[in-house]
This record gives C-alpha cells, sequence and structure tokens, in this order.
C-alpha cells in the first residue's frame, strides 16, 4: 500500500506537466458545470463532448512527431482530406459504410507514412516538408470536393454524437437500450468512448511497444539512442504514421458529426495550430522526449472548456482565441523558469 | 619487439585479438598499427596520457567506430562491428565515459532499453522492473528506484545504472571506460567486488583509469599505450609505478620550444580569488602577471575548462573574486570579457562547435569578434574589413586560398589559427587557451608556441591549458596543477617536470615507487 | 550535384529557383499561344502588376528571412500584419504610417523577448502571440473590418504607380536595399549568420546572441507592419484574416530561395527570387485556370522537389 502510494508520487513527480493539466480540466470543468443552468447533465456532457473530439483526435496525432523532436504541420490539412473522403464514402449498407470508416483512417496513415518517408529518406526538416505536404493534403481534398457538401449516413450521425442510450435506440441492441444494466453507463456520450477507446487501444500499446519506446529516444537523446541499437528511422516513420492515423479518425469523426465534408483551409490551418497549443499545455516538450497522447487530449480538452465559458458567461467569443493565446503563452512561459536557473550558459546552446 | 611481446603473453586463450588496427582522423592517426589481445578471466588495465589513443581503441572494439585497416577476431572467428549492438551481440560490451543513458526514460527503461521483456508483444513492465532489481541488486544499488527517471539521478547513480545496463547484456568481455571516476568510495568497492565476481565467471575486463592503486590493486595485466602505439604489456608486479609512468610519456620529446621569456617580476594584472562553482571549481587562488605564461596542468576534468569560462563570464552563479589590473572584473558574459574594460581572449576547448562556424567562411570567423573595429557609423567599412582579415591572416601566417572559402575546408592547425587569430584581432590583454594544440601537426604546434612566446613579450597574461605535459614544460613560467577543482600544486622553473607534473596530476608519490 | 558542380551551396539554390522561374514563364506562354495566341505572360505591365502585388510577399518574406537566418520562425506574421494595418487606418492622418510600423516593431519585440531569454522555442511562442494579437484585434474592431480607411499616402505608395511602375515596387526594393544591407554590411547582420550557424560559438566570440535574437524579431515585425500598412493602402482599408494568406507563401519563399531552415546561410536575393518564383507560378496557374486543388497540390509537390534537389540535411550518424 505504501509503496503503491510512493509509486504514485513518483509518477506525479516525474509527469508534472500531465497532472498540472489534468487538475486544471478537472477544475475548470467542474466550475463550469456549477455555473451552467443545467451542469452535470448528460445532454450538456454529449454537447461538450462532441465538441472536443476532433482537436483532441488531432492534438494526439501532434504529440507523436513532437515527441520524436519534429511537428507535422499537415495534421489538419490531413483531418480535413479524410473527412473529404468520408463525406464520399460513409453511407449505405453497413457493410460499405464501415467499409469507407476504415479507407478514411487508413489513407490518413498512409498519408502519414509517406511524410515519415520524405522526412526520413529525403532528409528533410519536419517542419518544412509536412508544410508543403500539407498543402497537397488540402488540393487533393478540394479534387474530392470542391464544393462543401456530402452525405453521411444520418443514423450514423445521430448514434456516435449523443449518449450510449441513443446509440443503443438507434441500432436497436440491449432491447433498445433499456436493458437494466445498461442503465448506469447509459448517460456516457458515445464521442468520449470513441476518443478515450481509441487512445486506449492504440496510443498505450505503441507506447508500450520497442518502436513506442524509440520514439522517445529519439526525442531524449538521439546520439544515446543510436548508440544502444534502437531503430530509429522505423520509429520516425511510424511517428509520422500514426500522426497520419490520427488526423484520419479526428476526419472521420468531422465528416461523421457534420454529415459533410468540406475542404476548408482555415479550418485546417487552425486546427493544426491548436494541436501545438494542446500538445504544449498537455505536458509534451517541444524538445522532445517526455509527454504524451493522453496529455495531449487532456490539453485539447482544456482549450475546449475554455471555449465553454464564453458562452456561459455571455463573454463576447471574440475574446476567445485572445484567452487561448494568453493560456498558451502563460503555460510555456512557466515551463521556461528552468531556464533562467542553468548554470553554465553554454548549456543553453546544446 | 612490443609485438613480440604481446604475443607471448596470449598464445594460448586470447579471447579478442586486434592485429594491425589503425585509425585516422583527418590528419591524426589516432590508432598505428595496434595488435593488440586479451584473456578470458582477466582484468586487464589499458594505460596511457591523454590522447594516447585509448578511447579511440575501446570504441573501435565495441562498434562505435570501425578501423581504417586491420582485422579484429573473437574466439578466432574474424568479426567486423558495424554498430555496438553487433559488438554486444558477440559479447563485447562497453561502459562509455559519455553515458549512453536516455535521460527521459526510466532506470527500468534503460537498462532493458533495446531488448525489453515482452508479453503478448508488449514491453512487460513487471519484468522489466525484476530484471532491473536483480541488476541493481548485483550492483548493490538497492536504493536506485528503478521507477525513478535517469535524468533525476545524481552522477555517480547514472553511472552505476549504465553499469547494471550493461550487466544485463551478459558481456563476455566488459569494458570499463574511467567508469569510476564520478563513483562514491562505496560504489568504487562494489564495483571491485564485481570485478572479481566476473573474473570467476570467466568474463573478461577491460579497465581504463588513472586512478594507478585502482590498477594496482583489480588488474593482472597491464598495458601501456602511447601516441596511437601499443608500447608494452606485462604482468602485474613487473613494473614499478615510476617505470610505468615512464613508459606512459616515453623518452623522445618531440617537439621544440623556442626559449622561455624572462619572466617580468611586476604585480600580477589577474588575480583570481577563491573561485567556486558548482562543486566543479573549489577554491581557486590564482595570479597571472603581464608577460607571463602561466600553464594549467592535471588530468582531464578536474575544473581547469570551467575556471577559464569563469574568467571568460560564461557561468552563472560564481562565487569569488576575478580581478583585473586591481579593479574587480568578474564579467557576466563573454561580450563584457571582451571589452575595453577587461580584455579577455578565450580559446575555446572545441574548436568545431565553440570556436568557429564551420560553413562560414574564413573572412566572417575572422572578424565575428571585432565588428564595432571595422564599423564606421552603421556600416562595415569593407575595406578596413578586409585589411584587418589580411593583417590576422598575415600575423598567424595561415594558409589558405581564398578568405571567401567556408573555414571547415582548412586542417585542423589551420582552422585552430583562425581562432586564435579571430582573438589577437581583438587586441586582448589577457589570453586563455583551453588546450589549443590538441589533435593538431607539430609543425601547427611550435607555431602556436612561438606565438605565446612573442605574445608574452608584448606584455600579454597568458593562461594555458594543456592535457600535454612536454607543452606546459616547454612553454611556461609557472604551471598550476588542477586536481578535484583545486590547485594541488603550483610549479616553477626548473621544478617543472614530467615526472612532477605526471605526479602531481595523478595524485600518486614516484618516491614512493622507486622505493618498492 | 553534377549538374551544377561549381556553385556554392548559397548560390545554388537561386540559380535553380531562376531557372525554374523561366521554365514557368515558357511553360505558361507555350500556353497561352496555344489557347488564345497571345503572350500575356511576357508583356511588362502584366509582369509588373504581378510584382506589385508580389511585394507585400516580399516584404513580409524580407522579415521573415532574417528569423529563419536565426533558425527561428515568425508564425505571429499574418496578424502583426493585419494589427499594424487596422491601427494604423484607425489612427489616420500622418500618424497612420508610423502607427504600423511601431505596432509591428512592438509585438517583434515581444517575440524576441520571450524566444531569447525564456527561450521558449519561437514555433511555439509566436504562435500564442498571433492569436493574443488576433484576439486583441478583435476585440478592438468587434469582429467587423474597421470602417476607417487607408490614407491617401497609404493610397499612393501601395496602389499608385511613377513612370509606370507602382510605387509599391519601389517600397519592396528600399525594403530590400536596407535588408541586404543590413545583412551584409552590418554587425549585427553579420552576427545573424553566426549565431543561426553555432549560437555557443558566436556567444563564445562575444557576440551578444540575445540581442541580435531580440532585433531579428523586431525586423521581422517591422517587415510584417510595412506589408500590413501598404496591403491596407492597396485594398483602401484593412480587413480580418488579411494577412492569413501571406505566413505560409513566406516561409516558402525564403527557404525556396535557399536559406536553411535551421538556420545561418542564404542570401537575401534568394528570397527575392523565391518571392518572385511563388508569384509567377500562382499567376501562370491562375491563367490556366487551374482550380484550386491543383494548385495546391503543384504548389506543394515544387516545395517538396526543389528541397529534394538541394535543401537535404546531413546524415546524422550518431
Amino acid at each position: 500500500m505504501n509503496s503503491l502510494l510512493s509509486q504514485f508520487a513518483t509518477n506525479v513527480r516525474q509527469n508534472r506537466g500531465f497532472y498540472g493539466a489534468l487538475l486544471m480540466l478537472i477544475v475548470l470543468f467542474v466550475v463550469y458545470n456549477f455555473m451552467h443552468p443545467r451542469g452535470f447533465s448528460t445532454p450538456v456532457l454529449v454537447q461538450n463532448a462532441n465538441e472536443a473530439v476532433v482537436l483532441g483526435f488531432i492534438a494526439m496525432a501532434q504529440t507523436i512527431p513532437v515527441l520524436i523532436g519534429g511537428l507535422d504541420l499537415s495534421v489538419g490539412a490531413v483531418m480535413t482530406l479524410t473527412a473529404c473522403i468520408a463525406s464520399e464514402l460513409v453511407n449505405g449498407s453497413p457493410a460499405h459504410m464501415i467499409f469507407g470508416m476504415v479507407v478514411t483512417i487508413m489513407s490518413g496513415a498512409a498519408f502519414g507514412f509517406a511524410n515519415g518517408i520524405i522526412i526520413v529518406y529525403g532528409r528533410l526538416q519536419p517542419i518544412i516538408a509536412t508544410l508543403a505536404t500539407g498543402a497537397i493534403a488540402i488540393g487533393l481534398a478540394l479534387f474530392i470536393r470542391p464544393k462543401p457538401g456530402g452525405d453521411v449516413d444520418g443514423d450514423l450521425n445521430w448514434a456516435v454524437t449523443n449518449s450510449l442510450f441513443d446509440f443503443a435506440e438507434t441500432y436497436h441492441i440491449f432491447d433498445d437500450g433499456k436493458a437494466a444494466w445498461f442503465q448506469p453507463i447509459a448517460w456516457i456520450p458515445v464521442p468520449l468512448i470513441i476518443l478515450f477507446g481509441m487512445a486506449a487501444i492504440v496510443w498505450v500499446p505503441f507506447r508500450r511497444s520497442l518502436t513506442g519506446r524509440t520514439v522517445y529516444a529519439i526525442g531524449s537523446a538521439e546520439g544515446a539512442a543510436y548508440m544502444s541499437g534502437l531503430p530509429i528511422n522505423r520509429a520516425k516513420i511510424a511517428a509520422f504514421t500514426l500522426a497520419g492515423f490520427f488526423a484520419g479518425c479526428g476526419g472521420l469523426y468531422l465528416a461523421i458529426q457534420t454529415s459533410s465534408g468540406s475542404a476548408d483551409i482555415v479550418q485546417a490551418g487552425s486546427y493544426t495550430l491548436n494541436s501545438i497549443a494542446a500538445v504544449v499545455i498537455g505536458g509534451t516538450s517541444l524538445l522532445g522526449g517526455i509527454g504524451g497522447a493522453v496529455g495531449s487530449l487532456i490539453g485539447a480538452l482544456i482549450l475546449r472548456v475554455i471555449s465553454f465559458y464564453f458562452r456561459i458567461l455571455s463573454i463576447d467569443p471574440l475574446l476567445q482565441t485572445l484567452v487561448q493565446g494568453l493560456v498558451l503563452l502563460i503555460a510555456v512561459s512557466l515551463g521556461a523558469i528552468r531556464t533562467l536557473r542553468v548554470k553554465n550558459r553554454l548549456e543553453l546552446f546544446r | 619487439m612490443a609485438q613480440d611481446m604481446t604475443q607471448d603473453m596470449t598464445q594460448d586463450q586470447a579471447f579478442l585479438e586486434l592485429t594491425g588496427i589503425s585509425k585516422n582522423f583527418s590528419l591524426t592517426r589516432a590508432l598505428d598499427e595496434v595488435d593488440f589481445s586479451c584473456k578470458r578471466g582477466s582484468v586487464h588495465a589499458i594505460l596511457g596520457e591523454n590522447g594516447a589513443g585509448k578511447s579511440t581503441l575501446i570504441k573501435i572494439m565495441s562498434g562505435v567506430l570501425q578501423a581504417d585497416s586491420g582485422t579484429m577476431s573473437v574466439e578466432g572467428k574474424p568479426v567486423h562491428f558495424l554498430t555496438p549492438s553487433e559488438a554486444a551481440a558477440s559479447g563485447i560490451v562497453c561502459i562509455f565515459q559519455e553515458l549512453s543513458l536516455i535521460p527521459d526514460l526510466s532506470v527500468a527503461e534503460n537498462i532493458s532499453l533495446s531488448n525489453p521483456p515482452r508479453r503478448f508483444g508488449l514491453i512487460d513492465k513487471k519484468h522489466q522492473n525484476v530484471i532491473a532489481n536483480e541488476l541493481l541488486a548485483r550492483i548493490k544499488c538497492e536504493d536506485v528506484d528503478p521507477n525513478s527517471l535517469v535524468r533525476d539521478l545524481s552522477l555517480s547513480r547514472r553511472q552505476m545504472v549504465e553499469i547494471a545496463k550493461s550487466l544485463g547484456k551478459k558481456p563476455k568481455v566488459l569494458i570499463l571506460d574511467e567508469a569510476t571516476s564520478a563513483l562514491t568510495s562505496r560504489d568504487v568497492e562494489t564495483v571491485y567486488g564485481l570485478l572479481d565476481e566476473l573474473k570467476n565467471d570467466n568474463v573478461t575486463s577491460l579497465f581504463i583509469s588513472h586512478r594507478m592503486h585502482e590498477v594496482e590493486r583489480l588488474c593482472d595485466t597491464l598495458s601501456v599505450f602511447r601516441n596511437g602505439r601499443h608500447v608494452e604489456t606485462f604482468g602485474k608486479g613487473e613494473r614499478t609505478d615510476r617505470d610505468i609512468v615512464r613508459l606512459m610519456i616515453g623518452r623522445d620529446v618531440d617537439a621544440h620550444f623556442p626559449p622561455k621569456p624572462e619572466r617580468k617580476a611586476k604585480k600580477p594584472h589577474l588575480i583570481v580569488n577563491d573561485l567556486r562553482w558548482e562543486n566543479v571549481i573549489n577554491g581557486v587562488h590564482l595570479e597571472v602577471g603581464k608577460g607571463e605564461i602561466i600553464g594549467l596542468g592535471g588530468l582531464d576534468g578536474q575544473g581547469q575548462k570551467e575556471l577559464l569560462l569563469a574568467m571568460f563570464g560564461v557561468l552563472r552563479g560564481l562565487e569569488g573574486t576575478i580581478t583585473i589590473d586591481g579593479k574587480l572584473a568578474n564579467p557576466s558574459s563573454p561580450a563584457e570579457a571582451k571589452s575595453k574594460k577587461m580584455r579577455i581572449a578565450l580559446v575555446p576547448e572545441d574548436r568545431k562547435t565553440e570556436g568557429l562556424m564551420l560553413p562560414m567562411s574564413i573572412a566572417d570567423n575572422l572578424i565575428a569578434s571585432s565588428f564595432n573595429q571595422v564599423t564606421t557609423g552603421f556600416l562595415i567599412d569593407t575595406a578596413k574589413e578586409k585589411a584587418v582579415v589580411a593583417e590576422g591572416l598575415a600575423k598567424l601566417q595561415i594558409k589558405i586560398g581564398s578568405v571567401d572559402d567556408p573555414v571547415a575546408t582548412l586542417s585542423g592547425g589551420n582552422q585552430q589559427k583562425v581562432v586564435i587569430a579571430k582573438w589577437l584581432m581583438t587586441d586582448p590583454e589577457i589570453i586563455l587557451l583551453n588546450d589549443p594544440t590538441r589533435g593538431i601537426d607539430v609543425g601547427t604546434k611550435q607555431e602556436i608556441y612561438k606565438l605565446m612566446n612573442e605574445l608574452a613579450a608584448e606584455g600579454k597574461a597568458i593562461l594555458f591549458y594543456s592535457t600535454d605535459y612536454a607543452e606546459l614544460i616547454g612553454c611556461c613560467n609557472r604551471v598550476a596543477v588542477m586536481y578535484d577543482g583545486a590547485i594541488v600544486a603550483e610549479l616553477e622553473g626548473d621544478a617543472i617536470t614530467e615526472e612532477a607534473l605526471v605526479a602531481a596530476s595523478l595524485n600518486i608519490d614516484t618516491n614512493k615507487g622507486e622505493a618498492a | 550535384m553534377s549538374i551544377f558542380p561549381t556553385l556554392t551551396p548559397e548560390n545554388k539554390p537561386i540559380v535553380i529557383a531562376s531557372v525554374f522561374i523561366l521554365a514557368i514563364l515558357a511553360v505558361g506562354t507555350a500556353y497561352t499561344l496555344s489557347t488564345q495566341g497571345t503572350a500575356p505572360l511576357l508583356s511588362p505591365n502584366y509582369l509588373l502588376q504581378q510584382l506589385q502585388t508580389g511585394s507585400f510577399l516580399g516584404i513580409a518574406a524580407a522579415g521573415m528571412m532574417m528569423v529563419i537566418l536565426l533558425g527561428h520562425i515568425d508564425l505571429s506574421i499574418p496578424w502583426t500584419l493585419t494589427a499594424a494595418a487596422m491601427m494604423a487606418t484607425t489612427v489616420g492622418g500622418d500618424l497612420a504610417i508610423p502607427t504600423g510600423i511601431a505596432v509591428g516593431a512592438a509585438i517583434g519585440l515581444f517575440n524576441g523577448l520571450g524566444v531569447a531569454y525564456l527561450r521558449i522555442p519561437s514555433m511555439i511562442f509566436t504562435l500564442g502571440v498571433d492569436s493574443v494579437v488576433r484576439g486583441l484585434m478583435v476585440a478592438h474592431t468587434g469582429g467587423f473590418a474597421p470602417q476607417t480607411a487607408a490614407t491617401p499616402i497609404m493610397r499612393f505608395l501601395a496602389a499608385e504607380k511613377i513612370l509606370g511602375i507602382p510605387v509599391a515596387i519601389f517600397v519592396w526594393l528600399a525594403v530590400s536595399i536596407v535588408i541586404a544591407v543590413i545583412l551584409r554590411r552590418t554587425g549585427f547582420g553579420r552576427s545573424i549568420y553566426a549565431t543561426g550557424n553555432r549560437e555557443g560559438a558566436a556567444y563564445l566570440s562575444g557576440i551578444r546572441t540575445k540581442a541580435v535574437v531580440v532585433g531579428a524579431f523586431v525586423t521581422s515585425g517591422i517587415c510584417a507592419g510595412v506589408a500590413g500598412v501598404l496591403l491596407a493602402g492597396y485594398s483602401a482599408k484593412a480587413y480580418q484574416g488579411m494577412g492569413d494568406a501571406f505566413l505560409l507563401p513566406a516561409i516558402a519563399a525564403v527557404v525556396l530561395g535557399g536559406t536553411r531552415i535551421l538556420g545561418g546561410q542564404g542570401r537575401y536575393i534568394g528570397t527575392v527570387v523565391g518571392v518572385i518564383l511563388i508569384v509567377l507560378l500562382n499567376s501562370v496557374l491562375s491563367i490556366m485556370q487551374m482550380p484550386e486543388a491543383g494548385r495546391q497540390v503543384i504548389y506543394g509537390t515544387v516545395i517538396i522537389s526543389m528541397l529534394l534537389v538541394y535543401g537535404r540535411t546531413a546524415k546524422i550518424t550518431s
């Protein structure tokens, strides 16, 4: 018991950024619900969850290139591209829809894989390479959807953007969602399950694989990683592939949520920039090696919860970017205080 | 002769054998036709001065570097390692001086970094902790929590984790490169015990150390290297300490030094008083007068570099005072140190990363410290710039094609001259030199010695750190030998001898060695 | 590599990019000759008009180059530009232009302090500053285009012509001369290269590297401010999001002109060539009535393939 406690204490100490963000999210969210006239109710939670899912996915996507000390400026564009693909494919028979969803996510992953190949074998800087491939992704999205629109299955939209109860009712499972055992969990919003479910079945195992460990090692000390014989090229390609995969998940959800696809360049750019902010707020170091996708997920939720406050406090939503920018600047400045304590100034340049 | 000796020693059970290994780094020959072998279950010391080729040798053995020529075999089978992991697969594992740990991963993760235990295809954290605990217990480091991050450990704990990590690879040859230098005395005892244990298991240990008492206590065989050559291998007790020191230094002094200038008995220009920084500089007192060349001696890493950086305004949180010409100086940045007020110049340790902007042109590098001298109004006067650059080149006789060539295209010696010329262009009063002749050819070395003399004659105060004892003897009026961040001996005039310097920096008493 | 054996690493990208500009002109002219029987791309008036719109990008890219030469980046350019334009039109009168430039300088100063003293990666710090400035501007205007109009002198500088040549091109030229002189002929400019190449060595050479970083960001802010003032003059007023279309092309122009994204290397003339390349590529694509989709794909492909020709980083061996 005691050792469990001390282990937990160690964990907290090592992931201060993550736990700080988690605490901040909980406080922000609880206060928000107290202030909301219909706080702590399923409809409010469902609405909040829906607004957070896409950014959550894009933030997770951005995390992995950042962990190797790089950056992926194409995540927003890949999200847009995959949303357009989904808006073409996710309809018709259940089998057809599932096929469409798989194709959507896989095309995101394939695009990320191409990024990885270009960066590793073309030896280009990730920033500039993904800046260019991002333009290509937007172009492809415009080919698929020159005008916003599309046709995504309405039942699917209803089922995945509401609570578990609505999901069960839509697909006539668990006695249309009225089974007694089902009630305690029926209130949970489906979007949250999708988001955390994906994190659990993709990110958590990845982190516990040798490739995942190599991702951290590259960001922390690439030279030592090489000396230890870790698979560096494989890990870099995997990092960008996974970024594409999560961006594809985000795109798929965006298409289902809006029942359409739109090659919106501005939206793509703002998602990319917000993803970087979410990653940093979630405790991942832009220099690599420290952090994780779950933290970025929390960071994305924080950014979204802040925007909820504007609604309930009837603050001009126009001030939203101002507050988000300030939150970001304060978060990174707190992280930078340690540079003021460096004793040998030459270490600043390494 | 040395080769015959080696073969005699190792005719039967040679486990690892190197024949005719050579390695060049651009112009310098780090290893020259080295034959070397070691037996199973032996604890084998490799001795030599700084730059004798020890580090290069073990890097080749462990797959970090590849030899230019020569062959290597393990148990009679030829091998060729391209990466450290290939060497580890053949049982050769090295504990490096510059650690191979990942700071942001936990101790347990580092210990089984590249070959973790798995369960259902995923890394098994519990089993990983069990492995870590077992290995840590074996080196009596139960106090290290396998879950703590390596970055949070002290240097000595990291070193122990590094040892545990290499034990986890089940080595047949374990190479320890100064592995005990950062350890506490308790840990050192543990490592001694471990080496005995390994010997019983028939594991070979190759041991690089500057601590003679350690070598004497542990090793059964000793090999001495000098200038990239394998000088001699002998069994323990066959040579006295004094003999070993002689073997390390060699008899022939291969450089000629210009006559030393007269020492002017004026008051000191630069006074460092009770300087302390972060347990690396521990109360240094030093005086340098105008026209004097003062040497800084001692083994690598005794605080000499930090002392020079402190005087140049690089270190934060410094205690003590630096006085120049009677006025308190304590510069807070190199920009302030080079200003008219203090006139300090530093030729830094690593010319490639600290002295030069390698891709930039020779002219750009030369002018980098003296923009304000060639600027009239807001603009750089290009005619003046050209003249100043030409003057700098002429003063050091730097041979180049064009001043617009990247400085990276020059030889090491000429690169170092560019760094020195850059600083002379600022017209400094105090010149700090951090091992300026390391890795450059003999001809350029002599030019630098001559230049130092000229500068001293002009009345500059020169502080000269060198890892080469011969240089200190040949150039300096006085040598301060540092050990553990403090000056342990100041030798002056005829008292500056090889024996005295080596003894002071190794902290052994040569007279005792002679008596035995 | 073997095609241009005698070129220095700085000049090779400039030559390749120039050749590419000629190729764009040739392809575009061949297209118009075969479809319309005319060659508008080769008419001076058309080219001058393209350069006029390119001058806004050119000025923003000049500032961006100062920052990229240090190995940093300035993502706050879109809203620095917009804020300068909005404040200039708000103040109006004789003080309009100084106000715009001062706004740019102030934002640049803030960026520089954060990057140099807190050592926060410029990528994230300037991103945050961009959001903050955007928020302030949206609050200032209520989210609408400001009702204030550009002053006559702003109109003159951006939209009028002297001797048939747009004044904006002269402004770009003036900014270019200033930047080129700074980079080649001042201690500050030389220190930028030194710091961008190896900050540690520059610091140990006694260069005040923090001041250099701050100075470069201030210059970038001023350039964005000038571009904003001009753009407001060109459109007769400032409007929301007027800077959004400048960020990525500015980065691309600098990098295509041969400036190393990691800093330390690059000639100013390359950035000019990069800007012309991007402007002409855009205009040829629009003459060909290439849909936006194709433009984006071509745009990205051109950047990637040109970088593969000359932008590869050294192989990491350890």
